[in-house]
């Protein structure tokens, strides 16, 4: 089951730092960095359920 | 509003010698004020020097959080504010034409003042300036504008300026709260170092009577004002703050004039909205400080030492901690009972409060304003997902809103040996809870009160308060549960725990014993009442030792 509950201790420390890892990148070196943070997150989280309803949240408008 | 404020002539100004007193203030703002009050009811005299002769021009600072209303209300001005202002709690964030979410800053009961306040700057000046007037150990001096600082080892002379030509003066302690472009600053070269930030807000306050809730509204790329921020706030006299993110770009004069706000402010309201343009400010802002506070027997507060962005309002309520902070200090150093090394803790509490409050307030402006196509795209990421997924809702930010300083690297705090899962840790302000005091209702907080104070819990946390109070002045209040039997001492001071809150709030049991700072910030806290660790405690909080 995908947890969307708070789970990061310290939110805005976290998202500082993924901001940080963007700075001075260009737009296509962002793209890339991102692409593999995301496969990165994936298999960590392993599960193919879990990793499903991700994907789909991800889509949801 | 405009309050004419007279300068008048004082005998310092025909003195053969300059006259030396013990402590001066520059700057009769928000800290300035409460600074002064707050001496002069430690029982110091101060002289309270301002280069003008009115309040505040425009709204400023509006936004009063509960730790500076809880200040307000120990300097005897915070209920005639609270009565005044506009309380508020909630705050909504929408995202393009929809609500991202909502969030409640006070969500739970028991607390006798709100979240917030909003008050024009104006109007809590005047509530300070009336409480002020009411101590005659404060000395106003409107239009003294200060022309020269020498600053010495064994004290400051300064030269003023008057509409009568100039006189000098002398003290023992000179306070600068004179604001972001701080004269005493720049006479002594000193500078503030920090971040200044590539983009422009407009200000517009606007007199209506609208539907909108007492509540904080932000906007993040509205059809109303695509591509930039807005915010919405409620003020005291039907008087509504409409802050605009404009971008780097906007013309400053241009964007001020009535014939551009006014169409930006109707894109919100619609085009039957009926309003009167008050106020507007075209501004930007730098998150920045001082390197250090203190410069010898010169201390800097508020604005004049530290300047932060708008949003999370840290600006004002920052530096009236900071002022809280030095009053107490100075007080007992210049009656003689504390080392001069406790004014060194004012800045190393507030210059780290001032760190919390730069890093607050820099995260949240790199959220409103992506400075790049990754940022932006995180930031509208999270705003999409926090419409359903709670996690999103951490991580959108329109403002981390001000709280008091937790100042846990403080050399005055005695760190924990005790057990504790809750409470107020040492450098942590003290929780307010309902209590019942001789059987009326009460507040924990105001039978605190600004003294150095043992806080116990049950009967068993009894004992110290007399013991101590022969070598130190400090007072002795004892929380029991309702129609507990306790000790009938005329140095004890006994509240009822009216429901439970105020156990719960200092995860109490029978024994434990907080020490508080005149401040009200915790010092130290026990598990059991051991005399000589609370005089080893008190010893440190008070600046006589040092670990």
């Amino acid at each position: 089951m995908l947890n969307t509950e708070p789970n990061i201790a310290d939110p805005d420390g976290f998202y500082a730092a993924l901001i940080a890892l963007h700075r001075d990148l260009p737009p296509e070196r962002s793209a890339l960095v991102n692409a593999r943070l995301i496969l990165l997150l994936a298999n960590h989280v392993g599960d193919a359920e879990v990793l499903r309803q991700a994907l789909e949240a991800a889509r949801e408008e | 509003m405009e309050m004419r404020l007279d300068y008048v002539r004082s005998p310092d100004q025909d003195a053969a010698a300059p006259v030396r007193h013990p402590v001066i203030v520059v700057g009769a703002g928000p800290v300035g004020l409460a600074l002064a009050i707050d001496l002069a009811q430690h029982g110091v005299p101060v002289v309270l020097l301002d280069e003008d002769d009115t309040l505040a021009t425009g709204s400023r600072a509006i936004c009063f959080a509960k730790r500076t209303l809880e200040i307000f209300d120990r300097l005897g001005c915070g209920g005639p504010m609270v009565e005044r202002g506009v309380q508020w709690h909630v705050g909504r964030v929408f995202f393009g034409e929809t609500l991202a979410y909502q969030f409640d800053l006070l969500p739970e009961a028991g607390h006798h003042r709100p979240a917030f306040i909003n008050l024009q700057q104006y109007h809590v000046e005047a509530f300070l300036l009336e409480r002020a007037r009411a101590l005659p150990s404060i000395d106003l001096r409107w239009r003294n504008r200060v022309a020269d600082v020498r600053p010495a080892a064994e004290g400051v002379s300064l030269t003023i300026e008057t509409p009568d030509g100039r006189y000098d003066l002398a003290c023992d302690h000179l306070i600068a709260a004179d604001g972001s472009r701080s004269t005493v600053r720049r006479l002594m070269g000193l500078e503030t170092h920090g971040e200044s930030f590539r983009d422009r807000f407009l200000i517009a306050d606007v007199r209506m009577t609208a539907p909108f809730p007492s509540e904080r509204w932000f906007w993040f790329d509205p059809p109303f004002h695509r591509g930039q921020s807005v915010l919405l706030h409620r003020q005291a006299d039907d008087v509504w703050r409409i802050d605009f993110q404009l971008g780097w770009d906007a013309d400053p004069v241009a964007e001020r004039a009535p014939e551009r706000v006014i169409p930006r402010v109707r894109a919100l309201l619609g085009p039957e909205a009926a309003f009167e343009l008050v106020w507007c400010s075209v501004y930007t802002f730098s998150c920045q400080r001082m390197e250090r506070f203190r410069h010898g027997r010169v201390y800097f507060a508020g604005d004049a030492a530290h300047g932060v962005s708008p949003f999370g309002a840290r600006g004002a309520n920052g530096g009236v901690q900071d002022a809280e902070n030095l009053a107490w200090k100075l007080a007992l150093v210049v009656q003689g009972r504390a080392p001069d090394a406790l004014l060194d803790s004012y800045g190393a509490e507030r210059e780290a409060a001032a760190d919390e409050n730069i890093l607050a307030s820099t995260r949240s402006t790199d959220f409103i304003t992506p400075k790049n196509a990754a940022s932006r795209a995180f930031r509208d990421a999270a705003l999409t997902l926090a419409r359903t997924h709670p996690f999103a809702r951490r991580l959108v930010n329109s403002g981390r809103l001000s709280v008091p300083a937790v100042l846990e690297r403080s050399p005055l705090n005695t760190p924990d040996a005790d057990d504790f899962a809750g409470g107020p840790a040492p450098g942590a302000v003290c929780a307010d809870a309902p209590v019942r005091v001789d059987g009326r209702p009460g507040w924990l907080l105001q039978a605190v009160g600004d003294n150095f104070v043992v806080l116990g819990f049950g009967a068993e946390a009894a004992a110290p308060g007399a013991a101590l109070a022969e070598a130190w002045p400090v007072r002795a209040v004892l929380v029991v549960p309702p129609g507990a039997a306790v000790p009938g001492r005329r140095d004890l001071r006994v509240l009822e725990d009216a429901d439970g809150r105020a156990w719960a709030r200092y995860d109490a049991k029978p024994g434990t014993l907080y020490l508080v700072r005149p401040d009200q910030h915790v010092a130290a806290r026990w598990r059991h009442v051991d005399p000589a660790a609370v005089g080893a405690a008190l010893a440190r909080a008070a600046g006589r030792t040092s670990c």
